[in-house]
């Protein structure tokens, strides 16, 4: 199970890489997203993927999951969707306002506005 | 457990909120933050004091005690930078009433001020490092806003190229957060100094380090990550620049401080050599930016690199008296930086240009605005009796000691260029001929000039009376020498 996450974080990885890499601004927003995601994977992953019970205790469950990676991922996906969502919005404004969505438009010295 | 402890991200909090109802008024804004920056000094001192008699106080929330639950633990470090987070807010606060303008006043500037110093306070007060990422992103959604607040094209542009970066090194330090825990199974910072130091850092452990140094490189700009600096610091209105060369890099900076005197020091010839060959040539790049452009705002934003340099030396180097250099230099950058930033926008406002060959002769009709520049140009550059000056040198006496010889030469040509870099601004600036006729009447440009002088004349005493504020700092720098008087008040052993 393990192994499967691991190509699996590797695979979002790679597709963020490939994404952010490009010119247009939506395609580096979406390779962030998936940056986002492989890495909150990877925090579950690396937690342990044990397949136990929920953990509150009871007596007939002896196997917890350990719920800290959750409480983790929890936080760190609110905070990934509100700063892609103010992403969006600012690429959207930077389009009305610049006329481009071309990344390489977007250079030059900070004098030429 | 003492709630004194959480104060100083509550009180923001607890304003910022109040401020959303009134964003309509705008004078009432203004006295309600005016107020609350007052009454947050107020609390940093009385936690600084209160840190110097008691010792590291730590808040368990929710009374969950370390390592389980979250845990708030100010140590003397960590209050001492709060209270001057405090000072400069106050400072860039008064300074926003006469320059920020009213259309971005009623666009909550000001709550979004409150909740960038939630985001700092936060970071320097937490003791686990997952809330050290939570407070990280409450800063960085403010510093988005602040950034774009306004709209105008290059701050648009180059708002999108800060919020990209940014999300690519949260993602890192996610990542790196994952790994960690897997390798020790714990996110509070000091059960994991004490697991390191049971498995004396192997090397994964060293690979994490350098993970998070990318990080907080990233936040702090050290030398291969720092590109995308100038050109963001560039963008906004001068307020929130001062707020930001002042304090968004420095908790970058403090970050640094506490993983690797905290957590990573066991493999100090790897990670520290590591981290000051990065140090030097992060001083190298920012003196190579700062002599090389004409442009006012530009020399200021390269010094944040230098200074980002000589502190990061300073760590790299590890004994008591260059880490009690690198924490008088980091409060001293943070007070100067921001007054450098608002005397520099006075400048920029004036001449209505901020390439200094279109300035000029300003020390005729504003001599006050000149001599404060002044003062602040050579207490950057570290002439004693200012408060630049005891840092380095205790940077240097640490460097010395450990033999780092060129690292020493790096530093000491540094502050000679730094002292020409400003200069060149007074020089073209205040001395020669004025090159129009300027309009802005003395009246306006010392309104403005109050809150740099505040922060010039603090700085000053601050140098002046380094010797009464040594205890402080010594007592700061032995916690972090001796991680164990850490671990001892955050674990209760």
């Amino acid at each position: 199970m393990e192994l499967l996450m691991a190509i699996v974080i590797g695979i979002l990885f790679m597709c963020a890489t490939y994404l952010m890499l490009s010119k247009s601004i939506l395609r580096i927003i979406i390779g962030t997203g998936l940056l986002s995601h492989g890495a909150h994977l990877l925090i579950l992953t690396m937690g342990g993927l044990k397949g136990g019970s929920v953990p509150l205790l009871s007596d007939d469950v002896t196997t917890y999951v350990d719920p800290l990676p959750q409480a983790l991922i929890l936080t760190a996906i609110v905070i990934s969707f509100g700063v892609t969502s103010f992403l969006l919005v600012l690429a959207y404004r930077t389009y009305q306002e610049l006329g481009t969505d071309d990344m390489e438009e977007m250079r030059g010295t900070e004098a030429n506005e | 457990m003492n709630n004194l402890t959480f104060m100083p991200v509550l009180w923001p909090l607890f304003t910022g909120i109040l401020l959303i109802f009134f964003v309509k008024k705008i004078k009432l804004q203004r006295g309600i933050s005016l107020f609350s920056s007052l009454f947050g000094i107020v609390i940093s001192l009385y936690l600084v004091f209160s840190v110097h008699t008691q010792g590291i106080l730590t808040l368990g929330v929710g009374s969950w005690d370390a390592p389980f639950g979250i845990v708030i633990v100010a140590d003397m470090l960590s209050s001492l930078l709060v209270l001057t987070t405090n000072i400069i807010g106050l400072a860039i606060l008064i300074y926003s009433f006469y320059s920020i303008g009213e259309e971005r006043e009623r666009h909550y500037y000001y709550p979004v001020f409150q909740f960038l110093l939630i985001g700092v306070n936060g970071a320097f007060l937490t003791g686990d490092l997952f809330n050290l990422f939570v407070f990280f992103e409450v800063m960085l959604m403010a510093s988005y806003v602040l950034l774009v607040l306004g709209g105008t094209k290059v701050q648009l542009r180059e708002s999108l190229k800060y919020i990209i970066v940014n999300v690519l090194s949260s993602s890192f330090f996610v990542i790196m957060v994952a790994y960690l825990y897997s390798v020790l199974g714990t996110l509070n910072m000091a059960d994991i100094s004490k697991r390191i130091a049971e498995v004396n850092q192997p090397g994964i452990i060293s690979v994490i380090a350098i993970g998070f140094l990318i990080v907080f490189g990233l936040k702090g700009a050290i030398f291969p990550l720092f590109q995308w600096l100038p050109g963001s610091y560039y963008a906004p209105p001068i307020p929130v620049i001062a707020l930001f060369g002042a304090l968004l890099t420095k908790v970058g900076i403090y970050s640094i401080f506490r993983t690797y005197t905290l957590m990573f020091y066991h493999d100090q010839d790897f990670t520290h050599t590591f981290l000051a060959i990065l140090a030097i040539l992060t001083i190298i790049i920012g003196v190579i930016g700062a002599i090389a452009y004409w442009d006012v705002k530009k020399i200021i934003i390269y010094n944040i690199i230098i200074a980002v340099g000589v502190i990061i030396f300073g760590i790299s180097i590890m004994n008591g008296q260059a880490l009690s250099g690198s924490i008088i230099y980091i409060i001293h950058d943070m007070l100067i930086k921001a007054a450098l930033f608002l005397l520099v926008g006075i400048m920029i406002k004036i001449s209505g240009s901020d390439d200094l060959r279109d300035m000029g002769g300003l020390i005729k009709q504003y001599p006050a605005l000149a001599w404060t520049f002044f003062i602040a140009a050579i207490s950057l550059a570290g002439i004693p009796p200012f408060s630049g000056f005891a840092g380095k040198l205790l940077i240097l006496q640490g460097a010395a000691e450990k033999g780092a010889y060129f690292g020493m030469a790096v530093v000491l040509i540094s502050s000679l260029m730094v002292l020409y870099s400003v200069m060149k601004i007074f020089m073209n600036g205040f001395w020669g001929t004025p090159k129009a006729d300027y309009a802005l009447s003395n009246n306006t440009v010392n309104k403005m000039l109050v809150p740099a002088v505040l922060l010039v004349i603090i700085s000053v005493l601050f140098g002046v009376g380094t010797e009464s504020i040594y205890p402080f700092i010594t007592q700061a720098a032995d916690t972090l020498m001796n991680p164990d008087i850490y671990i001892k008040a955050v674990l209760k052993e």
